[in-house]
Parts: C-alpha cells; sequence; structure tokens
C-alpha cells in the first residue's frame, strides 16, 4: 500500500527537478548540436544555455521564467495500491503543484480562459491535468512531472491516405518553419508526431512523443524508426538555428507515435518540447522506497498493444 | 566547423540616450544597468485602455520595458522572491505599443521573438527606440541571477503575479541581443531572408494537402505573426 504521503512529498521533488535540471539525455543532445553548430549567433544562443542550465542547478532555480503549465503523467502496475485511492493521489498531485508554484517558485500561468483569473498556484479548473496508464505487472505507481510551454510549436491537421508521406514531411516542414522563425517553438527541441488515432488522441500522442520519449529513443517499428531519423536530419537541413537565426540545430531528435485511426483518414499532430525538456519521473515502490529517474518510460509494450489478449505472468485478474 | 565571429558585447544603461542606442548595430549583445519593469496585456490594458495611472514615475525610473512575467512569489512577510526570470512573445502586443511608448518613454523594449520590421519603423523609430530579445528563450537562470532586488510589484493582487508590474533593480542583467536598430533594421527579418533561399529545395516533391484550410497562406516566405 503505498501511502498518499509519500506520493506528496515525491511530487514536491518531481516539480523541482523538472524545473531546475537539464535531463541526461537532452544535455548530450544538445551538446552534440552546439559542437556541430557553425552559425555564429546560433552558436552564441546554444552556449549561452548551457551557462543557463549551470547556473540553474547551482543556484536550484527554475531553468527558464516561463515554467509552462505543469501536469502530471501517473502509471500503475496493475497491482499497486493507494491509502488513499485515487482520489487521494489527484489531491497530493493538486497540492504538489500549488505548493510547488509558491516554493520554488514557479510561474503562475494557469487563468481562466474568459476571466483570466490567477490563483498563483498553478490550479484551476482542469488544471494540472493527470493522464493515467497502467502496466500489466507490478505494485509500484510511476509519477512523471512535465512542464511544458503552452503557446507555440504544435499543431494538428488533418490528412487523408492520398497525402501520403510527402504530405506528412510538408506538414511536418510547415510547422517547424512557422514556429521556427524568430524561435517561437524554443528549438532546438525533441519533435513529437502524433499520427493517426482521432483528433484529440492524436494531439495526445504527440505531445507524449514529443515530453516522454528520451533523445536516442526509437519506434519499435523499424519503418518508422527510420521516419524518425530521416525527419531528425530533414528538420536539422532547413537552415535555421536556435531562435531562427541561421544554423542547423533545429531538432534534437524527433519521435513518432502511430494509433490505429478512421480508414479514411490520416491526422497529425507536430508538437516541439523546448530548450528545457523540464521532465522527472519517480517510481514508488509499495514499501514507500523511490526511485527518480528523467526517462518516463511511458511507451512500453503494452502500450503500443494491437491484440485483445494480453498475457500476463501471474494470476492477479483473478484474484478479488 | 566554420570559424565563429566573436559577437560584439556592450553594457548598457536601462535609460540610456540616443547616442548610445544609436551606437548598436543588429545582433550586438547587450547586458542591462538599471532598473527595468514588465509590463504585457494586463498592464497595457490597465494603462491605455481603462486610463490608469502609472504607479511609479516612467521614464525617469525605467526606460526599459520587460514584456515577461516573472517565476516569483510573495513571502508570508510580504517581501518578494523572483527566482527566473523569462520573456513572453512580444508580436501580441504590437497594437498596444504606439499608445505605451507615448505613455511610458520607454526607449527598450525586451521580450521575446521581436516584432515585425513594420512596427520598428513605424512605432519604435519615431519614439527613438530599439528592440532587445531574450537569448535562447531559456536562459531564466542566468537573467534571475542579474536581479539584484524587487523595487515594488504593482498592480499584484488586481491582475496576478503573472500580470503584474513588476519594478526589479538590475546588474550586468543579461545577455540580450538587438534585433531592431534606431533606423529600424531587424536582425529576424534578416536571418528570415537568408533561410527562405533554401526553402524551395527543401519542399521538392510536397503538394499542398489535399483538405485546405481558410485563412492559410501558402507562400513560405511568410511569417505566421
Amino acid at each position: 500500500m503505498i501511502s498518499t504521503d509519500i506520493i506528496l512529498e515525491t511530487a514536491n521533488t518531481l516539480m523541482e527537478k523538472a524545473a531546475i535540471e537539464i535531463p541526461d539525455d537532452y544535455l548530450a543532445g544538445l551538446k552534440i548540436a552546439a559542437k556541430e553548430e557553425d552559425g555564429d549567433l546560433s552558436s552564441f544562443v546554444l552556449q549561452a544555455m548551457l551557462e543557463n542550465y549551470e547556473a540553474a542547478k547551482e543556484d536550484r532555480r527554475a531553468m527558464c521564467g516561463d515554467t509552462g503549465t505543469p501536469r502530471w503523467f501517473v502509471k500503475f502496475g496493475n497491482e499497486a495500491r493507494i491509502n488513499g485511492g485515487p482520489v487521494g493521489l489527484e489531491h497530493a498531485l493538486r497540492k504538489a503543484t500549488a505548493d510547488s508554484t509558491k516554493r520554488i517558485p514557479l510561474r503562475p500561468n494557469r487563468v481562466h480562459p474568459l476571466w483570466r483569473t490567477d490563483h498563483d498556484n498553478n490550479i484551476g479548473i482542469g488544471a494540472p491535468e493527470i493522464d493515467y496508464a497502467f502496466e500489466p505487472e507490478g505494485s509500484w505507481i510511476d509519477i512523471t512531472a512535465v512542464h511544458k510551454g503552452g503557446l507555440f510549436g504544435t499543431d494538428y491537421r488533418m490528412l487523408f491516405p492520398g497525402d501520403g508521406i510527402e504530405g506528412i514531411k510538408r506538414f511536418y516542414l510547415d510547422s517547424l518553419i512557422a514556429f521556427g522563425r524568430r524561435g517561437l517553438a524554443c528549438q532546438p527541441a525533441i519533435i513529437g508526431i502524433g499520427l493517426g488515432g482521432s483528433k484529440d488522441s492524436c494531439m495526445v500522442m504527440g505531445k507524449r512523443a514529443a515530453a516522454l520519449r528520451i533523445v536516442g529513443d526509437r519506434n519499435p517499428d523499424p519503418k518508422i524508426a527510420k521516419l524518425e531519423q530521416e525527419f531528425k536530419d530533414l528538420g536539422n537541413s532547413i537552415g535555421m538555428g536556435a531562435m531562427g537565426f541561421v544554423g542547423k540545430s533545429m531538432v534534437i531528435d524527433c519521435h513518432i507515435e502511430a494509433g490505429c485511426c478512421h480508414t479514411g483518414g490520416m491526422p497529425m499532430s507536430v508538437h516541439a518540447f523546448c530548450l528545457s525538456s523540464r521532465r522527472a519521473t519517480a517510481r514508488i515502490h509499495a514499501d514507500g522506497s523511490v526511485e527518480f529517474r528523467t526517462d518516463p518510460e511511458w511507451y512500453t509494450p503494452y502500450q503500443r498493444r494491437e491484440t485483445v489478449e494480453w498475457p500476463l505472468k501471474n494470476n492477479s485478474q483473478k484474484s478479488a | 566547423m566554420a570559424p565563429k565571429k566573436q559577437l560584439t558585447k556592450v553594457r548598457l544603461s536601462t535609460n540610456p540616450d540616443a547616442a548610445a542606442l544609436r551606437a548598436l548595430n543588429i545582433g550586438d549583445i547587450v547586458y542591462l544597468d538599471g532598473i527595468v519593469y514588465t509590463a504585457r496585456e494586463g498592464v497595457y490594458k490597465k494603462v491605455i485602455e481603462d486610463g490608469a495611472e502609472m504607479p511609479v514615475p516612467l521614464p525617469e525610473l525605467s526606460g526599459a520595458n520587460f514584456h515577461c512575467s516573472p517565476a516569483a512569489t510573495r513571502e508570508d512577510d510580504g517581501s518578494f522572491t523572483v527566482s527566473a526570470v523569462t520573456a513572453t512573445a512580444s508580436f501580441r502586443f504590437s497594437k498596444w505599443m504606439e499608445r505605451w511608448f507615448k505613455a511610458s518613454g520607454a526607449k527598450l523594449v525586451i521580450g521575446k521573438g521581436g516584432m515585425t520590421g513594420e512596427d520598428y519603423k513605424n512605432v519604435f523609430v519615431p519614439n527613438g527606440a530599439i528592440y532587445l530579445t531574450t537569448v535562447g528563450y531559456g536562459t531564466g537562470a542566468l537573467l534571475g541571477r542579474g536581479v539584484k532586488n524587487v523595487h515594488s510589484a504593482n498592480w499584484l493582487d488586481e491582475l496576478g503575479i503573472a500580470q503584474a508590474m513588476w519594478v526589479l533593480e538590475v546588474e550586468n542583467f543579461g545577455p540580450f541581443i538587438v534585433d531592431s536598430d534606431m533606423d529600424g533594421n531587424s536582425l529576424f527579418e534578416r536571418e528570415n531572408a537568408k533561410i527562405a533561399k533554401n526553402l524551395p529545395k527543401l519542399y521538392e516533391g510536397t503538394r499542398p494537402a489535399t483538405l485546405k484550410r481558410y485563412g492559410e497562406t501558402d507562400d513560405r516566405n511568410d511569417e505566421v505573426i
């Protein structure tokens, strides 16, 4: 049984890590980009970013003053049980969001869309979002905090099978170029692409592809993996670097998630995470121990399953 | 790897005179000393549309308008902690700038991503102002180090932390890049033009999507702002 006290404490730490500590995978990717970049201005920007990551860690202050819209991704092993239940978990995550906004501090970005009311704590109607997933084995829960920017770098379009790979490529380029100019997308970034699903799940897949998969990760479908690499290279061949200056560092990695869609369509979404790639994950075990990591490990074979049946190793399905 | 050009670095007052601004070239790196204040849609609406009086004397106190909401908090003892500061995209504030320059006498506008060359020529140049862009745009921790003190946080209860007018004492506050100069030239637009040359080749073999969308441009030299 996992206590909500431990969830609260862990969630507070995750908020801090996400805001302050650049994930290793992204940092390594950015260092490679900085080495290869030969645009004067783009190089200056990447060097400034590298200094900024150090300053954030040294001072324990947020990497970026726009700390995005904090949100949560929670995954349950099938045997995980929480003292206080799912409602207790949600309370702990909301409390950690509010407490951390004041403590770290984060920018209280969340306001009512019409009345612009700001509770100064990033809490409100529908905020923060909490997404859930499940894994067939385990008595742990994984909690991931993501602070993603909220305004630019994302687009959705209903394409059709006749548009083909060239249509996908065109919309991808459109999104990078439209939002890359002046650096509105805060590139170089991890780009996530959602292909298929319904309109809403297409957006969700793309966002998760950007925020929940790490640099270097490849889709298990070899043809999609090849497309990911091609799109990474394509993005870096635009001639645009950081802040939209002449350069070649636009995409630190490209991740594509596919989901089955209506037979007549091919919906597509494109999402840019940002120069700060703010994510942090913890696994809380049933005995109360906690392990922190930077890889959310969200996409597993189970999350991408295609069949009705899924073989379970134990008989927990049958137990009461 | 081609040799990288050394960029010019300049220390600038937040109440700069025309000569200091005239000496700046687009692409120069600037660090500020003095006082900056944040003002974005909340403050603009209040001053320009509702006619509220400025809570601090401008431009005497500061000639530097920062398009920013800080990651800040009000402590229980009433003091403020400003940790990381990062700009927000400026193009959205275009419609208020002419009247804001008249009301505030600002000479420096600091933000994310610049404004259009048209805004620079029509609004900035006649008011003797230039635009400085933040870098990255995530250098919030470096900028946070340059904030030495919170002078005041105005309209905090009314507008909230994100939209309040924060007046910040700064030292060696930066880096920023000069986007527009006193003639209204734009660094971003210069870079856009260079990159545009590569685009036709990049799009070769693709064709417009089957389902069109209203109101969009198909000219890749256009911007979306």
